[in-house]
């Protein structure tokens, strides 16, 4: 067990991130923010945050895939997550899915779907705090915190002082 | 989350029903997009199998299950070879060998559900929707999701909200699964009937009984009125309509001691001008539009906790 990312540096990634959004975007005009729970949502609101103290408020909402997940018949069924458009809707706007981890790429998968499910965005993108590797599908994200070169056998788990104790990213062998 | 069947509304702990309930209240949501079809059980085929008639709960059910994307097999008795005397085994042996992953499953006989799911004359999973006299658990589920949505929005359970079910309690399967699940969740319960429509040992129960509407109607939140269930009763139970209408019916005057938020409900088919006025049944108060609405979120939950997943302790 090795820890990746400190509490500072869970901060800085955040802060870049949202500059690079903003800077991609030229603003916040047509941006909304759509986290995928459970932390992927803290995240959100955590970005939104940091982009209302330098530019404005940004339309925030919550993305449960749960229903579009493609191992759903391998598994347990799960409890569904809250679902929660932003203010205005995703229509036309330019999205940007927040999550915690990027692995497989399937979980985005799901998201790309689920957002289908919604309405149509004019664009989509994908920002992480954490990229793993190991990709299964052809999905990158646009916006990455940090990229950690990890076995496949190892798992990242990150920690948010919203849900967990504390805001940690740590590798776990 | 619940697994293997759903047969009777006492197999649900408390902390299922309220899961089933969040699950419904967002799938509700997700429906009321521009897109209504998810595709959570694509290829799955889901058999209706109506030994008794009914409207709601069958279109509900396939509603559900469509939405869902899964196949619905309609079987209704009338119509199929249960008219030419097969039994309850052979058809259900039949449906086996044609890959129902679910039935759901109406009988005129209480227990049939459960006879159904202990045999095995097939494997799939084996919804109740409503045996004889003896339980409608979707219905209670509908019905406590009608009951938070307009008066507990925001608060866990039920706790404190007075539940008034009036009419034929002893014919009545919605009133057995109501009062097992909407007690668990909190609610206190007051029957009112006349005393030969209450069944042997309802002193049991974890119920108030009253034979006396009016003194009682004012004091509730919600007033659930039963159907008088005609195709039930060789004897006679009381003596004629206009009585019993007269003293268990609800009317405008009635309606108008309700307290103001109390809402009313009835599971439906009504029978206008007996157990409820016209009046009553379209007044504002009224929530049954909303129980039909609810009752499709509420079987997707159900649908989607049963079929959504590999069989609990099966991953890998």
């Amino acid at each position: 067990m090795g820890i990746l990312l400190s509490g500072a540096d869970i901060d800085r990634a955040i802060k870049r991130i949202s500059h690079e959004i903003l800077e991609h975007n030229q603003g916040i005009n047509n941006l909304v923010l759509m986290g995928i729970p459970t932390r992927g949502a803290y995240l959100a609101d955590r970005i939104a945050a940091f982009i209302g103290e330098i530019e404005g408020a940004v339309a925030v909402g919550v993305l449960d895939i749960t229903l579009h997940r493609d191992d759903l018949r391998l598994r347990p069924p799960k409890p569904l997550l809250p679902t929660k458009l932003p203010p205005g809707g995703i229509e036309g706007k330019d999205l940007v899915l927040v999550d915690d981890v990027l692995f497989s790429g399937r979980t985005i998968r799901a998201a790309l779907d689920a957002i289908g499910e919604l309405g149509r965005p004019k664009s989509v993108q994908l920002a992480v705090l954490v990229d793993r590797g190991h990709r299964q599908l052809p999905i990158r994200a646009d916006y990455v915190g940090k990229n950690i070169p990890t076995s496949i056998n190892e798992s990242v788990k990150v920690h948010l002082s919203e849900y967990d104790e504390e805001d940690l990213v740590e590798l776990i062998k | 989350m619940i697994s293997g069947h759903l047969l009777s509304a006492a197999d649900l702990s408390k902390e299922q029903a309220l899961n089933l309930l969040a699950t419904a209240k967002e799938l509700a949501q997700i429906t009321d997009g521009p897109n209504k079809k998810l595709p959570t059980l694509r290829g799955k085929t889901i058999v209706n199998l109506f030994f008794e008639d009914s409207t709601r709960t069958r279109i509900s059910f396939e509603t559900a299950a469509k939405r869902l994307s899964a196949d619905v097999i309609n079987f209704s008795a009338k119509g199929s070879s249960v008219s030419k005397g097969e039994s309850l085994k052979d058809t259900a042996q039949t449906l086996q060998a044609m890959g129902a992953d679910a039935v759901v499953i109406r009988h005129g006989s209480s227990g049939a559900a459960k006879r159904l799911a202990d045999t095995q004359w097939i494997q799939a999973a084996v919804i109740n929707a409503g045996d004889g006299t003896h339980e409608h658990p979707t219905q209670a589920l509908l019905d406590a999701f009608t009951i938070k949505q307009h008066l507990r929005p925001d608060s866990k359970d039920l706790s404190g909200i007075k539940v008034l079910i009036v009419g034929d309690i002893l014919h009545s399967r919605v009133a057995r699964s109501n009062i097992l699940l909407l007690t668990k969740l909190g609610a206190e319960i007051t029957l009112v009937a006349p005393p030969t429509l209450l069944p042997v040992g309802v002193s049991d129960w974890p119920v108030k009984v009253s034979y006396d509407f009016d003194s009682e109607i004012s004091k509730c939140d919600v007033v659930m009125m039963l159907r008088i269930q005609l195709e039930r009763m060789a004897d006679s139970f009381f003596p004629s309509a206009q009585e019993y209408s007269r003293r268990y019916g609800l009317n405008s005057a009635r309606l108008s001691k309700l307290a103001k938020n109390a809402i009313v409900m009835h599971p439906g088919p009504m029978n206008r001008g007996l157990e409820i006025s016209a009046e009553s049944a379209d007044d504002l108060k009224s929530v049954i539009i909303d129980q039909v609405k609810n009752g499709v979120a509420v079987r997707m939950a159900v649908l989607y906790e049963l079929l959504g997943g590999a069989p609990l302790g099966d991953s890998k």
